[in-house]
């Protein structure tokens, strides 16, 4: 299953590191990756593929909100259907 | 390929513009439950629903984490009550109480927000177990805590069943007098329809219609916030091209119900139904349908042109989300109920909004005086007159409409109703004082419209 993974929040040295290092731990491989500055805001969004991920995605986004909590941003891990529905016919 | 900006948008629109999915409802067949006594009746009325919507709290939470998406009410509705009960009126007395009662049990038991479908439909004629059906109605809502009831008192085919409406005025009063310690919350959760449909995921008026299929997930979708948000980036748009925004705007709005619809249907072993296009409001702030008619002009709802401005909306809700959905169905409009929606509050508040202004906004939207709360001391009759023209409006014009009025006991025009939660705040709007009674009292049936005979 392929998720969307997005960062938004105040930029901040090493937001991708430790991301990053999160999805190699639980064995989840990001297909593509992209960052855009919105006003004064980063974003970033990744596509990964989480169908070899140890862990449910329940729990993963658990533990990114977490993460996200503690370095100051919002991080949310979505399945990438809903953007699909919402944006392609 | 996504791009950025369609993902960003989706999450701008989740984060601040309150995007939600209101409901998931899983339409529930009992009728195969009935016989062997009215004990073994409940039993198995029980069971069903215990069974059939165990996973239906879970599973709904489960599609909110992967989907990132928040689904606020997870419901059943049922076949109608007055029908489950029917053969066992004539010697049980308590069969629709305690109906009422296993409804309830069986909601609290599966975690659901509210069951619905303690109902009957006596658009031509009441029968001696929807007698007994009506005569139960107002102790068994005041009595349970997640039952929603409705009856369908007219239709286009038929008319409107005046006797029913007369009737219906008295539980409506009595219905507020029984639950006068808790707001008179029993009014919010029942409703009178015409032309009520049989595949409708909201409350209170859902019910599993007797041509549905035994399990059916329906879906009504939300998104005000969404719609205003969209429009304000036009501020100087004409009406068309505001209607093309709208349309583009209750698409993705559709097509995420839509996603939700299916993939709950497929984990609950249940049939994919009907996403019910209606923009559903809260009483949040950025969640008004009231403030997107502001946002496209009208200085307050209420104004001179809030019907025209409605209209347009409701049209460009509908013909947008027609695509975006595999089958419409349910009330689909936009719903415009005081207590639920904070701009709708604002506008009664500072006198720009009457219970007359709203009525003809009726007549362009789903569903009808919603929420409505009115004086305490306004008589049976004139309730039942309120109820009559709005039915009348639907029958005449081939739409479902409804009355969900709270006589807010004890409680004077201008006082305020706090419900909390989804169903808000209600201030006392004033009625006419001039009496219907007569007109009311005459009882029997208000014939259908001559545009009723199509065949």
């Amino acid at each position: 299953m392929k998720a969307i993974l997005s960062v938004i929040g105040k930029d901040k040295v090493g937001i991708i590191a430790k991301v990053s290092g999160y999805l190699q731990g639980i064995g989840a491989n990001i297909e593509d990756i992209s960052q855009t500055i919105l006003q004064d805001y980063f974003a970033m969004i990744m596509l990964v593929d989480i169908s070899r991920a140890e862990i449910k995605l329940d729990r993963i986004t658990e533990s990114l909100e977490k993460m996200g909590k503690e370095i100051g941003v919002s991080i949310r891990l979505q399945h990438e259907d809903v953007f699909h529905a919402m944006h392609k016919i | 390929m996504l791009s950025n900006k369609e993902i960003i948008e989706t999450i701008d629109m989740l984060d601040n513009q309150n995007l939600d999915v209101r409901t998931i409802t899983l339409s529930l067949s009992l009728l195969d439950c009935v016989g062997g006594g009215a004990e073994a009746t409940c039993e198995r009325v029980y069971d069903r629903i215990a069974r059939r919507a165990e996973n239906l709290v879970r599973v709904g939470g489960e599609i909110e984490r992967e989907y990132g998406v928040p689904i606020v009410n997870k419901r059943v509705s049922v076949t109608p009550a007055s029908l489950i009960g029917a053969s066992f009126a004539a010697y049980d007395k308590n069969i629709y109480f305690k109906l009422a009662k296993t409804l309830d049990k069986a909601a609290k038991r599966v975690g659901i927000d509210f069951i619905g479908g303690f109902s009957a439909l006596v658009h031509k004629g009441i029968t001696e177990y929807e007698d007994a059906f009506l005569n139960a109605l107002p102790q068994s809502i005041a009595e349970t805590d997640l039952v929603c009831a409705s009856v369908n008192a007219a239709s286009t085919k038929s008319g409107v069943n005046m006797d029913a409406v007369v009737r219906l005025g008295k539980t409506v009063k009595e219905l507020s007098r029984l639950t006068a310690d808790r707001g008179s919350i029993g009014c919010a959760k029942f409703v009178v329809f015409a032309n009520s449909v049989e595949d409708n995921p909201f409350m209170a008026g859902a019910y599993c219609g007797i041509g549905e299929g035994g399990a059916t997930v329906n879906v009504g979708v939300s998104g005000p916030g969404v719609v205003k948000a969209a429009i304000e980036k036009y501020k100087n748009a004409d009406l068309a091209q505001l209607a093309e925004v709208i349309k583009r705007t209750a698409f993705k709005i559709t097509r995420l119900g839509q996603l939700v619809c299916e993939t709950a249907a497929k984990r609950l072993n249940a049939g994919a139904g009907v996403i019910d296009l209606s923009l559903a409001p809260t009483p949040k702030a950025g969640d008004s349908v009231a403030r997107i008619l502001e946002e496209m002009g009208l200085e307050s709802v209420g104004a001179h042109g809030t019907t025209a401005c409605l209209a347009l909306l409701n049209d460009a809700v509908k013909k947008g989300g027609l695509m975006a959905a595999r089958e419409c169905g349910g009330l689909s409009g936009a719903f415009i109920p005081v207590s639920e929606d904070e701009g709708m509050i604002a506008a009664v508040k500072r006198g720009a909004l009457t219970i007359e202004k709203l009525e003809a906004m009726t007549c362009v939207c789903s569903v009808g005086l919603d929420m409505v709360a009115i004086p305490g001391d306004t008589p049976a009759e004139t309730v039942s007159a309120i109820i009559a023209d709005e039915l009348a409006i639907g029958v005449v014009n081939n739409k479902t409409t409804a009355a969900r009025l709270i006589p807010a006991h004890g409680l004077k025009e201008g006082a305020v109703l706090e419900f909390g939660g989804l169903l808000g705040s209600a201030p006392v709007m004033p009625v006419n004082r001039f009496s219907p009674a007569k007109f009311i009292l005459r009882g029997g049936r208000i014939p259908a419209p001559i545009h009723s005979l199509r065949n």
